[in-house]
């Protein structure tokens, strides 16, 4: 017990000291925070603690990629493959090729040129983006030829959805100025969008939910083919539109986009340049149909439909449609990132505002400022002298968990606070332990030197077995469990590891000292 | 300084002899615990029943609920709940799911948006579709379910297979009692409270585990005693340090309760009574197991063939 080495002090104090210069910068506001960063050494972590979206504000949006989207467009390009595969090689259908859920199907005029195309067909869809093999079942009965596309290829095509639609998002919310979104994969088809901070939630919901799809097509001419038309809305609510099937140029030849006004009225406009493809048949299309009017579509509804005056043949082009300011601003952030490959929905929505964030914040403290109050009152009235020796732990308890948190850039949210509540009123239960134990072997007649080292021995294995199982819980609710759980799983998890270090090492520490110095003849408890 | 004591000095009480009231008392409790589940139930919050939370403030004045009330209902939205809490200027809404899928849920805040126009400010929405509740409640029951499992081993491999049954048996008391008070109060029950029960498995479990460790150790001190009398010792022993741990984190809790505002009370609340139901069930259910699956002769019969085995 008396023999608590000078290294062991030397790190016990550099630990606390170290820790309580990491959680400094939490403790103090902002404006302070800079002028402690100037005097601190410069590899200390200036940063503060990152609070939670539920402390900080801000909106939590969970996204899902629509699979039965994706389906239908790998079931659209299927077709359109298939079709071109015929005519190239020649073969006969009779009746056109039919969709279905999962995949087309054709009768072949002769059930035999089936093995003429097969190697063809199956590179029709590949098994990924990356890896070699068909992504097709292909069936054949007396030349009713069916192609279905493998559970594996969508779920291949569904996961590149995802890392797709990550990143243009990443491209789109940076577009909107915001400060650290948090755009990451979650599951196998989904997709989480945190953005801190914001006021106003609507604008970013546009911004991620909108596929922006934009196709340049040509406006049908009378007298056109139904078969080659889709009758399209109009923003206005100009009633449908009859626009060409055929797709001039897609929004993927932009290079840039940016928002600006017309010359002329002065209302708001999105100036685009197209890459050299797009300008190329750009050019080619208005040079061969002047005086016809061209739709702008995005997503399927007609933004413009703009007559033709002449050839554009310079790369750039302007889109107007009665936006206000901030419509054009979005398009254009819109266009500069790119389309999203399927549409996506919102399945879980959680958006806090700053003023209620601040108040959690406030409540939070004031609960965290009464229970050490409280608990430290009365260990000092339980225990004297050792209770004061408990509450420096409990303090310097407190102080690595900040630092840890600090650390591993982990998260504080309002159940993370109550987690640390929580454990300033367990962390005492160690030196609750020790000390009561200590008591119990003084009446059994021991010496103090030999109580007070046979408290702190046999109560170890119980504080170790007991932490393991607490420790055990708050893993599995960190695995389990998310956002704001998660916070109290880390806070708890943290707890138990540092309660371990300040109620024995710590309490230990201040004891063999004080015996050390007091040498006293009764226990103080 | 004259210090302050919970318990007196050497307690001999009999707590084993109470075994015979505190497990019929406990039986009961934990049936109409299950009672009350199946037949009232919990109120569960949207996180596993889907749907939306809304909360409002008056941006001056008092929140009007029955005209939040009257607005809401006319939009249709099905079952709703307009509550008031915290301040007078805060009030919550809460529908349930919309038909349509997801774009329906949206399309409701919108419209309450609209409806309550420029005189309250949002702060807080929250939209939990109908996929990720049903997710949520897997989550959840496979948390409080792996968790049992994982100290269980523990203890299993820590201590003898009679502690490990004693600690389910007292842990799976906790939960039920804990089900119950959700039920009977009526407090909302979200991810957040989950989180509590797991605190509580896991504060019913160390409770478990310090009166299970100072048993083990008297059983290898005291060879010849009798289990009861053992136990009794033993639960007497650790009374001092139970009493006292409860009372902190009670301190601890009762802060976060009183002062740690609205969103996080039911957590607080269900907590406080599993610390509570965690420390009696740890005295009175846990460690009379012990005596009723025979710990003792068969320990006693081990350790004797242990020692004769040695020079």
């Amino acid at each position: 017990m008396l023999r608590f080495p000078l290294w062991k002090t030397i790190l016990t104090l550099s630990a606390t000291l170290i820790a309580m210069l990491i959680c400094a910068p939490s403790m103090i506001g902002p404006a302070n925070r800079a002028k402690l960063a100037e005097v601190m050494p410069s590899w200390m972590p200036p940063n503060a603690i990152v609070l939670g979206l539920d402390l900080q504000g801000g909106a939590h949006l969970l996204y899902e990629v629509d699979r039965a989207d994706v389906v239908k467009t790998m079931v659209q390009n299927l077709r359109d493959d298939l079709r071109r595969t015929l005519r190239e090689e020649k073969v006969g259908v009779s009746g056109g090729i039919g969709m279905n859920a999962r995949g087309v199907q054709a009768r072949l005029a002769d059930p035999n040129d089936v093995e003429k195309i097969r190697v063809k067909l199956a590179h029709l869809v590949p098994i990924s983006a990356t890896a070699p093999g068909s992504g097709l079942d292909i069936s054949n009965e007396d030349g009713l030829l069916r192609l279905n596309i493998t559970d594996v290829a969508i779920d291949n095509k569904v996961k590149r959805a995802v890392e797709q639609t990550i990143e243009v998002l990443n491209r789109r919310v940076n577009g909107l100025g915001t400060t650290e979104p948090n755009i990451q994969r979650q599951g196998d088809d989904r997709v989480l969008v945190e953005v801190p901070g914001l006021q106003d939630t609507n604008r970013l919901k546009e911004i991620v939910g909108t596929t922006a799809k934009l196709e340049f097509r040509l406006v049908a001419d009378a007298g056109y083919n139904p078969a080659d038309v889709d009758q399209l809305d109009q923003t206005e609510q100009l009633g449908k539109l009859p626009v060409e099937k055929q797709v001039m140029v897609v929004g993927e030849d932009l290079t840039d986009a940016q928002p600006g006004f017309d010359q002329r009225t002065g209302e708001p406009v999105v100036n685009f340049r197209f890459n050299i493809r797009g300008g190329q048949r750009f050019g080619e299309v208005t040079s061969a149909n002047v005086g016809r009017p061209f739709a702008i579509v995005l997503d399927n509804k007609v933004i413009s439909a703009p007559r033709i005056l002449g050839p554009i043949t310079g790369g750039s082009g302007q889109i107007s449609g009665r936006f206000s300011v901030e419509q054009a601003n979005n398009l254009a952030i819109l266009l500069r990132a790119g389309a999203l490959p399927a549409k996506l929905s919102i399945v879980e929505e959680r958006t806090v505002g700053p003023g209620l964030g601040q108040d959690s914040i406030d409540a939070g403290k004031r609960a965290a400022y009464w229970a050490a109050g409280l608990v430290v009152f009365y260990m000092l009235i339980t225990y004297g002298t050792f209770g004061v020796f408990a509450n420096l732990a409990l303090l310097i308890h407190i102080s690595m968990i900040f630092a840890a948190l600090v650390l591993l850039r982990a998260t504080l949210t309002l159940p993370g606070i109550a987690g640390i509540v929580l454990t300033i009123g367990m962390a005492v239960d160690s030196n609750v332990l020790i000390y009561e134990r200590i008591r119990e072997e003084a009446h059994a007649g021991r010496s103090i030197i030999s109580a007070l080292d046979a408290g702190f021995n046999r109560a170890f294995a119980t504080i170790v077995d007991s932490n393991v199982t607490m420790f055990v819980v708050a893993a599995i609710l960190y695995f389990l469990g998310s956002g704001p759980v998660r916070g109290f799983a880390v806070s708890l998890a943290l707890g138990i590891l540092t309660t371990i270090i300040t109620a024995v090492t710590m309490t230990r520490m201040m004891i063999a000292l004080w015996y050390k110095y007091r040498r006293p003849t009764k226990l103080p408890i | 300084m004259k210090l302050l004591r919970l318990a007196p000095e050497n307690t001999k009480f009999p707590f084993m002899r109470f075994r015979r009231v505190s497990y019929p008392f406990s039986a009961v409790l934990s049936i109409i615990s299950v009672l009350l589940f199946l037949f009232v139930g919990m109120n569960f919050g949207i996180d596993f029943s889907g749907g939306t939370l809304l909360e409002v403030q008056a941006k001056s004045g008092t929140a009007d609920l029955s005209y939040i009330r009257d607005l809401s209902e006319h939009l249709n939205l099905g079952d709703l709940e307009v509550q008031g809490f915290g301040t007078p200027a805060d009030a919550s809404i809460r529908f349930g799911m919309q038909p349509g899928g997801d774009a329906a849920q949206q399309a409701a805040v919108e419209k309450v948006k609209q409806a309550l126009g420029d005189s309250y400010e949002f702060r807080r929405i929250e939209v939990v579709g109908p996929r990720v509740s049903g997710e949520l409640v897997q989550q959840g029951t496979l948390g409080v379910v792996l968790s049992i499992f994982a100290v269980l081993s523990y203890l299993w491999f820590r201590f003898e297979w009679q502690f490990a049954i004693g600690a389910i048996i007292a842990t799976m008391h906790d939960l039920l009692l804990t089900v119950g008070f959700f039920s009977i109060t009526q407090l909302e029950f979200n991810t957040t409270s989950i989180a509590a029960i797991l605190t509580i498995v896991g504060y019913s479990l160390n409770e478990t585990v310090v009166v299970l460790d100072r048993i083990r150790e008297m059983m290898r001190k005291y060879k010849k005693m009798p289990t009861d009398q053992l136990i009794d010792m033993s639960v007497n022993a650790v009374l001092p340090r139970t009493l006292m741990t409860a009372t902190t984190v009670f301190l601890a809790l009762a802060s976060l309760v009183i002062f740690g505002g609205q969103v996080i009370r039911s957590f607080s609340l269900a907590m406080m009574w599993g610390i509570f139901v965690a420390t009696y069930s740890s005295i009175f259910i846990c460690s009379p197991t012990l005596i009723y699956l025979g710990l003792r002769n068969e320990h006693a019969g081990r350790a004797e063939t242990a020692t004769s085995g040695r020079p």
